[in-house]
């Protein structure tokens, strides 16, 4: 017998959440779905989660197993156990409000979903039959297209855990749909609006949701498309873009990073009132003792970095 | 009280489209138990069929006779021809949408082979089509939200109807558990099949008869529910689907010696026969022994295709492949047999999407104000067998044609006066016998026997005896659902609720099935008689309706709409 332990959550009997333990037999090839299911329906009629298709392409059975969202018609139960404990932590995706058990509101999900404009713009009258594309620019959307808009990369999103202001992994992943699409005319005003604050460049890098996803949409790597977009149409004028602009300069010609010019060129020089804010900052690594040295000294292998450099302009 | 001028029941791509047709002109609701993108035309994975002819010349006749023909001339022709001539015109809305598609070289849609058409005509996104469509149909669901207003996880219980006219239904927010009456001038349902009722299936949770039984407790008729599809490839024991596509693009079928079995039944088309004789080969070959160690199961086999072209067409199955019974295809055989699939039958339209009361040789009498599209509905295009890639044409051009239908009724037709306490405490005196009961049965029990008796007795073979038993154990398993023990009594979120009704549902719709099959003595497309393992055009060339009379069902005939294809012997 293995340890299923679920976080229970029903504000109707009781104001906070806390954890049951069910003993389940786990039978082989069977999901965490399944096992979920047999709870439900063989020892608690109250246990409360979502699903729908049961092979992972519509998105409904999020859950988090073991601390990261999955979901869980897609993974074998015996996979996610823990071997020292024989048991699986089963809880409901993070970042959002939790409605009942393991069921999650998703209002802010989709909002944000909204606000990318998620549907294709173009005005010109449409041809008699389709609208021509080619294999290599239906590649471009191939994989940001099998988004289940599941939430499991939204869940576990470390930016958002402290800012909810950002659209989150899965709208931008929408986003990049878009504005990589070959049949779309609005790419110009769509990457001006997400390199405004709350969109791309608000994204640290960190690809937890590239883990996350259960499908070959991985966020992070369509948000860098969508830079890479964005910097290409020349939309410069903000905070992130000029830091990519600025890393990418100093690394380019020294080999290394230059933290002096990096935030004053990332703020732009025009900019008095965001220059301001960074003297606090500037005054407080002088107290510490962490201000980088003056004079910027390039690396050893410059050569090298040159080299690369001139391989990705080719 | 809810208003809107018209009520959608289902999310799937007729839903959709049908809301789109409507929103220009009308306040529209979109109503769906889960989320619209959640919809079960997601699953749909190998195509969309349309004559485009964009890899080799094909025409709307061509796709007309290979519909006809798989359906085994159960299929209204005049339904068949407007579907097939629509076709190229919806898909290539779709596209101008921003619906996305696998392109030709030349930047064309690209179309691949597909079980019963003669060309191929499969429109296809890799083997996420109706994903792909989903969601473009979502996208301008989300672009047209001024008068577009979608309940997504609200469950509809029931039809306001006084038998002539449907002037709006009762529905529930799954989260809050608050009924509600939402009164409409137009109600036009979406709600998709009832594969749910079968042990082993490709079906979504959602897809439990829920529509069409409110329909049927309204007063209308079932059209031929004893054609259910079994799909040839559901991954053994799960039952969730492989696409049809993986034969499409050269998936060869095997038994336990690794022989070709298809060279046998259908020494044409091979594999890719249409999907109730592939379905009907497999279930020979495994009740002879001769599947994969003497299991019920047999081999796909995709290993000759390569790793390129499986993972530039066939990528989502070989993930499934991986993550539920850890067998790559690119090296290994994948596990198969036949799943219950899609319900050919459904809710009786004509051809515009009205639902119709009484068919056969009195004139036709719509329900006013009530139009039903997609797979709960039958109009018929797909007769006694569906091809694959006619199911996402189906709910797209019929979706288009019921909101179109409605948008016409709407230029004259007002809210009808309805009885609002009346019809809620009816719905809330059906929850709260639920809730009273204090009864010794399980649900989950009742749910998995009637699976189990739906599969062995009514299955992919059928006979007089074994579906006597069938309709007489789901009689006995409706009374013991009726004694049912219910423990999650809260109004939040209560799923275990929801699932309960759901099974009352399927325990009607089984019974319905059950009953038709029985009555039609004769093999034709879906529905296999081992007593009467031929096609009977002398006595069954008709349609089934399936009326409720008190707590009797009743059966009527009527007539197959043949224009241009005279029924023939059907091999292939």
């Amino acid at each position: 017998m293995s340890v299923i332990k679920i976080k229970r959550y029903n504000p109707e009997k009781r104001k906070d959440s806390y954890f049951q333990e069910f003993n389940v037999d786990l039978q082989p090839g069977s999901t965490l779905l399944d096992v979920l299911n047999e709870i439900k329906w063989e020892q608690d009629g109250t246990l409360t989660h979502r699903m729908s298709c049961r092979s992972a392409i519509c998105g409904s059975c999020g859950v988090k197993a073991n601390g990261h969202a999955t979901l869980a018609c897609q993974k074998q139960a015996e996979f996610l156990l823990d071997k020292k404990t024989d048991s699986i932590t089963v809880e409901p995706l993070g970042n959002m409000p939790v409605i009942k058990d393991l069921v999650t509101d998703f209002k802010q999900f989709w909002e944000k979903v909204d606000q990318v404009k998620p549907f294709l713009k173009n005005e010109s009258s449409p041809p008699e039959k389709e609208r021509s594309q080619s294999p290599e620019e239906f590649k471009l959307i191939d994989d940001s297209s099998t988004c289940i808009m599941c939430g499991a990369c939204y869940s576990d999103c470390n930016v958002l855990e402290v800012d909810d202001k950002f659209l989150g992994p899965a709208a931008l992943a929408k986003a990049q749909r878009f504005v990589g699409d070959s049949r779309d005319e609005a790419t110009l005003e769509r990457v001006k609006e997400l390199s405004e604050p709350g969109g791309i460049w608000d994204c640290t890098h960190c690809g937890e949701c590239v883990e996350r996803c259960p499908k070959p949409a991985q966020p992070f790597y369509r948000i860098k498309e969508i830079m890479t977009v964005a910097l290409e149409k020349g939309v410069h004028d903000n905070n992130g873009a000029r830091h990519a602009l600025s890393f990418t300069k100093s690394v380019k010609s020294s080999g290394l990073l230059n933290e002096n010019t990096l935030p004053v060129e990332s703020m732009g020089f025009t900019n008095i009132k965001g220059l301001l804010e960074l003297v606090p900052v500037g005054l407080r690594m002088l107290l510490k003792g962490k201000v980088p040295p003056i004079f910027h000294k390039p690396c050893g292998e410059l050569n090298d970095v040159k080299r690369i450099f001139k391989e990705l302009d080719q | 009280m809810i208003k809107h001028d018209v009520v959608i029941v289902g999310s799937g791509l007729a839903g959709m489209r049908a809301a789109l047709e409507l929103c220009k002109d009308h306040d529209v609701a979109v109503l769906s138990k889960v989320y619209p993108s959640r919809s079960h035309s997601g699953a749909a994975q190998g195509g969309i069929a349309a004559a485009l002819g964009n890899s080799e010349d094909d025409s709307w006749e061509e796709h007309m006779f290979d519909t006809v023909k798989g359906g085994d001339y159960l299929s209204d022709q005049d339904a068949v021809e407007e579907y097939c001539k629509a076709a190229p015109r919806v898909i290539y809305e779709l596209e101008h949408m921003g619906c996305i598609f696998s392109r030709t070289p030349d930047g064309k849609i690209a179309q691949r082979k597909f079980g019963g058409h003669s060309k191929p005509r499969a429109c296809f996104a890799a083997d996420r089509t109706g994903h792909s469509i989903l969601h473009a149909l979502h996208e301008q669901l989300l672009k047209n939200s001024k008068s577009i207003k979608i309940y997504s996880e609200w469950y509809m219980h029931s039809i306001i109807s006084d038998g002539s006219r449907c002037a709006g239904v009762v529905v529930s927010d799954v989260r809050t558990g608050e009924m509600e009456t939402m009164h409409a001038k137009a109600v036009i349902f979406c709600t998709g099949g009832y594969g749910r009722v079968f042990k082993i299936t490709s079906n979504a949770f959602a897809s439990t008869a829920d529509g069409v039984i409110a329909a049927f407790d309204a007063g209308v008729p079932l059209e031929d529910p004893e054609f259910v599809q079994y799909h040839p490839s559901g991954l053994w024991k799960q039952g969730i689907l492989f696409s049809e596509a993986a034969r499409g693009e050269g998936g060869i079928l095997r038994n336990d010696a690794g022989e070709r079995f298809m060279e046998t039944y259908a020494p044409t088309r091979l594999d890719l026969a249409p999907r109730d004789i592939v379905s009907r080969a497999e279930q020979s070959e495994i009740n002879a022994g001769r599947g994969i160690g003497g299991k019920d199961y047999v081999h796909l086999d995709l290993t000759h295709l390569g790793e390129n072209k499986i993972m530039e067409r066939l990528p989502q199955i070989r993930q499934l492949g991986i993550d539920f019974i850890g067998v790559d295809c690119v090296k290994n055989l994948l596990p198969i047999q036949p799943t219950a699939h899609y319900s050919m039958g459904g809710i009786p339209t004509n051809i515009h999407g009205q639902v119709i009361l009484n068919q056969g040789d009195e004139k036709e009498t719509p329900m006013e104000g009530f139009f039903a599209a997609g797979e709960c509905a039958c109009v018929s295009v797909h007769g006694g067998n569906r091809l694959g890639t006619n199911s996402l044409l189906e709910a797209v051009v019929f979706g288009e044609r019921a909101g179109a239908a409605a948008l016409e009724y709407l230029k004259s037709a007002g809210f009808a006066s309805i009885n609002e306490s009346q019809e809620k405490t009816k719905v809330l005196n059906q929850v709260e016998e639920i809730y009273q009961s204090d009864g010794t049965e399980s649900y989950n029990q009742v749910r998995t026997e009637m699976k189990e008796a739906m599969m062995g007795l009514c299955g992919v073979y059928r006979d007089a005896e074994n579906l006597t038993k069938c309709i007489s154990a789901v009689k006995d398993l409706q009374s013991r659902f009726k004694k049912g023990k219910v423990t999650d009594k809260g109004k939040l979120f209560n799923t275990e609720l929801y699932e309960i009704m759901e099974l009352g549902n399927m325990l009607k719709m089984a019974e319905i099935i059950a009953t038709a099959a029985l009555q039609r003595k004769e093999s034709r497309g879906g529905h296999s008689r081992t007593d009467f393992p031929e096609r009977d055009d002398a006595n069954f060339l008709h349609h089934s309706l399936v009326y409720k009379n008190g707590e009797e069902l009743e059966l009527k005939r009527k007539t197959v709409t043949i224009t241009k294809h005279q029924p023939a012997k059907r091999t292939y």
